[in-house]
């Protein structure tokens, strides 16, 4: 089987499931939902360390550099943030 | 060693879903953090080349920043930091696509140099300028957001047909360039090519997210998340990761299924939100002249009113954030309760900037859960309440939204005029986010109490105890 029909298969059951996992959520997870998931999409950091391969241009390995950066500030920023805004709820969860 | 990957992907999945709950919430992050550091180590260890220099020195600056980014932000300021931080990962998604031009062979060969499509085949010629396009679209949309949450003025320099002609020009020039970029040979003009894109994308990011209202950031920023999790997945069928696709296709589609459930919220659709509105351009700000009955009233009115009350209800709002007086909001409400009033916070889906804002406040200072009410299941209770309190909340408290048309028209708020009386604790007579005026402030039973939501907090507090 060709290797990007398999690809776009599974990037449409990844969606359908993406689909499936949101139906219902209190409006206070809201928030935090979407900075979880903010940190999940920084998942393109291990596109940025594919990226970064010896043997290159300067050129490309300051765009690589660039991308694994970014990433990384949106993976580790956005986890602490969320990990912050939950904090509050998982004193609550112990009362 | 790949099926780490899968591995990885799983914990994603749990993870998601445990965030969707509020008692399995904080696990639900740990898990989908482990699952981020199974799938780095994957890579470092499966990756045939890696440039640790170059990974290392990337990993150590963008810890830095994010740790900075992350400890020194204030709570008010989550959904901004929110909105910065997805637009950095936008374009990272769009350097990766272009990252991938530059080392692929193909492109690079100086005897026969491909094109991105003779190369490889339709699915990359388009997953690459697409890469670029939603993740430059999603960095420069999300700094705009970024800015408008902060309270910046950002407009839109066009109006009417001639915004949307731009656009349609900005549109069509990044396909034709992208159509040139994935047919041109040797990466020297492909690259050129991207850049362009790149830039086209860039200003057509900000001029999407310009004309829309303040008040309607919060689904933008959401939005944008979801985008950037498009980004990542065509980045990942530019580099030929399954992992990228899958978990990219996961993220955008539950970040667009969030951003429903949050339109739904204010009663909206996406695409009214999106062509501007509420609070946008063309929304007209009032000022005070337009109020002809204002009742002002202290601390220690308000004390006294509370003194004869059994039931109250606090709202709080984004003026409550600010004054950072979600501590002293819960010891008054604390007094309340010893003097066995009946209190409950009653939480707006929308309050603040961003759904939940209020609550993430809230449980920061440690108000009891069920304390907090939400907006469907506190309503009809307005009408049996004595006092309402609204701390710094104004657009979802507006009974403008009832009427047919105006620019909130068809909001749900909250009843808080129902209520016996109404005490609104607010810094001046300003107009909200909305932009417009809000007729519960002439109401009779309405007490204006025009401070900083914190000091008039305190202040009922000292009067409260001297009761």
């Amino acid at each position: 089987m060709d290797f990007y029909f398999l690809m776009i298969f599974i990037f449409v059951i990844a969606a359908l499931l993406g689909f499936e996992l949101i139906t219902k959520v209190p409006p206070t997870l809201h928030t935090p939902l979407m900075s979880g998931s903010n940190a999940i999409s920084g998942i393109t950091i291990v596109g940025a360390i594919m990226a970064a391969q010896e043997n290159q241009t300067v050129f490309a390995q300051i765009i690589a550099f660039l991308a694994v950066a970014l990433a990384t500030i949106n993976v580790i920023g956005g986890y602490m943030v969320t990990d912050r805004m939950l904090g509050s709820f998982k004193k609550k969860g112990k009362k | 060693m790949e099926y780490l990957y899968l591995l990885a992907t799983l914990f994603f999945v749990f993870g998601i879903k445990r965030l969707t709950a509020v008692r399995t919430c904080a696990q639900g992050n740990r898990l989908s953090e482990v699952g981020m550091l199974i799938a780095v180590v994957s890579v470092l260890l499966i990756s045939p080349s890696v440039n640790w220099p170059v990974v290392i020195a990337g990993i150590i600056v963008g810890g830095g920043v994010g740790l900075f980014l992350a400890k020194r932000t204030p709570t008010t300021q989550m959904p901004e930091l929110v909105a910065a931080l997805n637009g950095f990962g936008g374009v990272a998604s769009a350097l990766v696509a272009m990252g991938d031009v530059l080392t692929n062979e193909a492109l690079n060969s100086v005897v026969a140099p491909q094109s991105i499509y003779s190369a490889g085949s339709l699915v990359p010629a388009i997953a690459t300028p697409v890469a670029i396009l939603i993740g430059m679209v999603t960095l420069t949309g999300s700094f705009v957001a970024y800015g408008k949450l902060s309270g910046k003025n950002l407009s839109h320099p066009l109006s009417g047909s001639a915004r949307h002609g731009l656009h349609a020009a900005l549109g069509l020039a990044a396909i034709a360039v992208s159509t040139w970029m994935v047919t041109a040979e040797g990466s020297g003009t492909i690259l050129a090519g991207m850049l362009v894109l790149a830039a086209i994308a860039a200003v057509l990011g900000v001029l999407l997210v310009m004309p829309i209202g303040g008040a309607d950031m919060p689904v933008v920023v959401s939005l944008l998340n979801s985008y950037s999790g498009v980004a990542g997945a065509f980045a990942g069928f530019v580099i030929a990761s399954p992992l990228l696709v899958v978990v990219g296709a996961m993220v955008g589609a539950s970040g667009l299924i969030l951003t429903q459930i949050m339109c739904k919220a204010m009663n909206r659709s996406l695409a009214n939100v999106l062509l501007g509105g509420m609070g946008g351009d063309d929304a007209v700000a009032e000022d005070a002249r337009d109020y002809q009955s204002i009742k002002q009233a202290g601390p220690e009115e308000v004390a006294m009113v509370l003194d004869g009350a059994s039931s109250v209800i606090f709202v709080p709002g984004y003026g409550l954030a600010v004054a950072q007086a979600q501590h002293v909001v819960r010891e008054l409400a604390d007094l309340l309760i010893d003097r066995d009033v009946q209190v409950r916070f009653a939480i707006h889906p929308v309050a603040g900037r961003m759904p939940g804002h209020m609550n993430v406040l809230l449980a920061e200072s440690d108000v009891p859960y069920d304390q907090l009410w939400e907006m469907e299941r506190i309503n009809g209770d307005f009408k049996n309440t004595d006092v309402v309190i609204i701390v710094g909340a104004n657009d979802v408290v507006n009974p403008a939204a009832r009427e047919p048309t105006g620019p909130i028209a068809g909001m749900p708020i909250l009843d808080v005029d129902h209520a016996a009386t109404v005490v609104v604790i607010k810094r001046s007579l300003s107009p909200g986010y909305a932009g417009i005026k809000n007729p519960l402030f002439d109401n009779d039973n309405t007490l204006m109490v025009f401070s900083d939501a914190k000091e008039a907090l305190e202040g009922m507090v000292r009067e409260v105890k001297d009761l």
